[in-house]
């Protein structure tokens, strides 16, 4: 649709998103009852009482999911522009990438050799 | 009746009166278009808010249906305004932000996931002429602008100082951030052929729907957009008997209301990417655009309400190798097959 840039329009969602969210929290600021107690105030965990804290130091499996995925990623977005180039390119094209898809994917063997994706 | 069936021609009109209103009201002419952009963006909110409301009901009837029930019955014909009823029902409810939360981090979180969905939901081309934002770019944009979600559920979960919430968050984002490489190579393949990463243009390229040419990228990115949305048979962060609700644990009201909207409508925008991408988006026969767009993400919609009611739940290291060591080389395979064809061809 013409009228704004695009990029323009896109801030404008974004305002009216959030505006529409907090338009909803506020109506139901208006309705709804509040009295905390307490209790309520607690973590939910089941009934049970809490025990400690839930700021814990977490696995380290999960960041190493998320190194796998930066690296892929980055290269996703190497991708796209090669995908969309990729008729004009030709052969060439395909070799090149195919080299540097296959460096990556050893390093995927890699880290499945070494047991990163292994989950326990 | 004329533009019930060609919605982008109102636009114009649209936009001509506001202009006319911004000169009369002595403002520049650019207010005009800046409030034309606000409507249609309020229009969309309220297209969001109706479509998810629409697939509630349709999720709820269709479970019954699948499990030998008859669903939601008591509230209007066949329950239809049981959704509005849930919906007063979760404005009106108590909610309050636990002792333990970090306060500001809990309020934003359903902020972050909701608008991440709705930013991606506007640039999907809808109909011919009826693409809220055009973007040249608008695949990278979908999924760029998608990706953020992943981190308002991490704050969500971290936020909350629950323990449930930490580890349901935690998985949801590992869980996204792994189906999200072979979701995104999945795409690939369309981006060679049609040669551009306009989605109008993909869809106009489109003589035969490119399911025909990627039935493998379709059914990557068919898995992969189903674990996307964590949703049944991959809804380890939500997995109820262990988890009680995974991140949104703590949530409640309407707060929970916008990670439950934000749900559906990252559901809608996969399941109408698949439609634009693989099934030829709104080209089709006798009716408008439109019809054909919607009718499209329904059947693909109704595919992953399917699949909630019929598969057992995956373990979580089981879906972690889905991801890492079947679908990701998966999808490289097929990247490098549609780059020999197109290359030999």
């Amino acid at each position: 649709m013409e009228g704004l840039g695009a990029y323009s329009t896109i801030a404008v969602a974004l305002g009216v998103a959030i505006f529409c969210l907090a338009a909803g929290v506020y109506i139901s600021w208006l309705f709804r009852p509040m009295n905390p107690t307490p209790v309520k105030l607690e973590p939910y965990e089941c009934g049970e009482p809490t025990v400690g804290t839930a700021r814990v130091q977490f696995r380290g499996m999960f960041y190493l999911v998320a190194l796998l995925f930066v690296i892929f990623d980055v290269e996703i977005i190497f991708l796209f522009p090669w995908a969309a180039a990729f008729r004009q390119l030709g052969l060439f094209a395909f070799i090149e990438m195919l080299v540097f898809v296959v460096i990556l994917l050893f390093g995927l063997a890699y880290a499945w050799k070494k047991g990163a994706l292994k989950w326990q | 009746m004329r533009y019930l069936f060609a919605p982008a021609e109102l636009f114009p009109i649209l936009l001509e009166g506001l202009r006319g209103l911004a000169v009369w009201a002595g403002l520049p002419v650019m207010a005009g278009d800046w409030a034309g952009a606000a409507l249609v963006m309020f229009g969309l909110f309220a297209f969001c808010a109706l479509t998810v409301m629409v697939l509630v009901y349709a999720e709820r009837k269709i479970a019954g249906h699948m499990q030998a029930r008859i669903g939601p019955m008591r509230v209007g014909w066949h329950g239809v305004l049981q959704v509005i009823a849930d919906t007063i029902k979760l404005i009106v409810k108590e909610t309050w932000v636990p002792g333990s939360a970090d306060r500001w981090v809990y309020r934003c979180a359903p902020y972050v996931v909701f608008t991440a969905g709705f930013l991606a939901l506007i640039a999907l081309p809808l109909d011919r002429d009826l693409t809220p934002v055009h973007l040249n770019l608008g695949l990278i944009y979908i999924v760029a602008v998608g990706t953020p979600g992943v981190i308002g559920i991490l704050m969500a979960g971290w936020s909350s100082g629950n323990k449930y919430s930490l580890i349901g968050g935690m998985r949801s984002a590992a869980q996204m951030i792994s189906y999200e490489v072979p979701l995104l190579i999945s795409l690939m393949g369309v981006v060679m052929i049609s040669g551009t990463l306009d989605l109008h243009m993909i869809v106009e390229s489109q003589r035969v729907p490119y399911i025909i040419f990627q039935p493998l990228g379709f059914l990557i990115f068919l898995i992969s957009a189903v674990a996307e949305t964590n949703r049944n048979p991959f809804d380890i962060p939500e997995a109820e008997s262990e988890l009680t609700a995974g991140f949104h644990t703590e949530y409640g009201g309407i707060r929970f209301a916008y990670f439950f909207l934000a749900e559906y409508v990252n559901m809608f925008v996969l399941s109408a990417l698949a439609a634009t991408l693989f099934l030829g988006g709104w080209q089709g026969p006798w009716f408008p655009g439109w019809v054909w767009f919607l009718a499209k993400t329904g059947a693909i919609l109704f595919l992953f309400i399917w699949f909630r009611w019929t598969f057992p739940r995956f373990r979580a290291d089981q879906l972690m190798d889905l991801s890492w060591k079947i679908l990701t080389p998966l999808a490289f395979l097929n990247l490098l097959a549609t780059g020999l064809i197109l290359v030999l061809l």
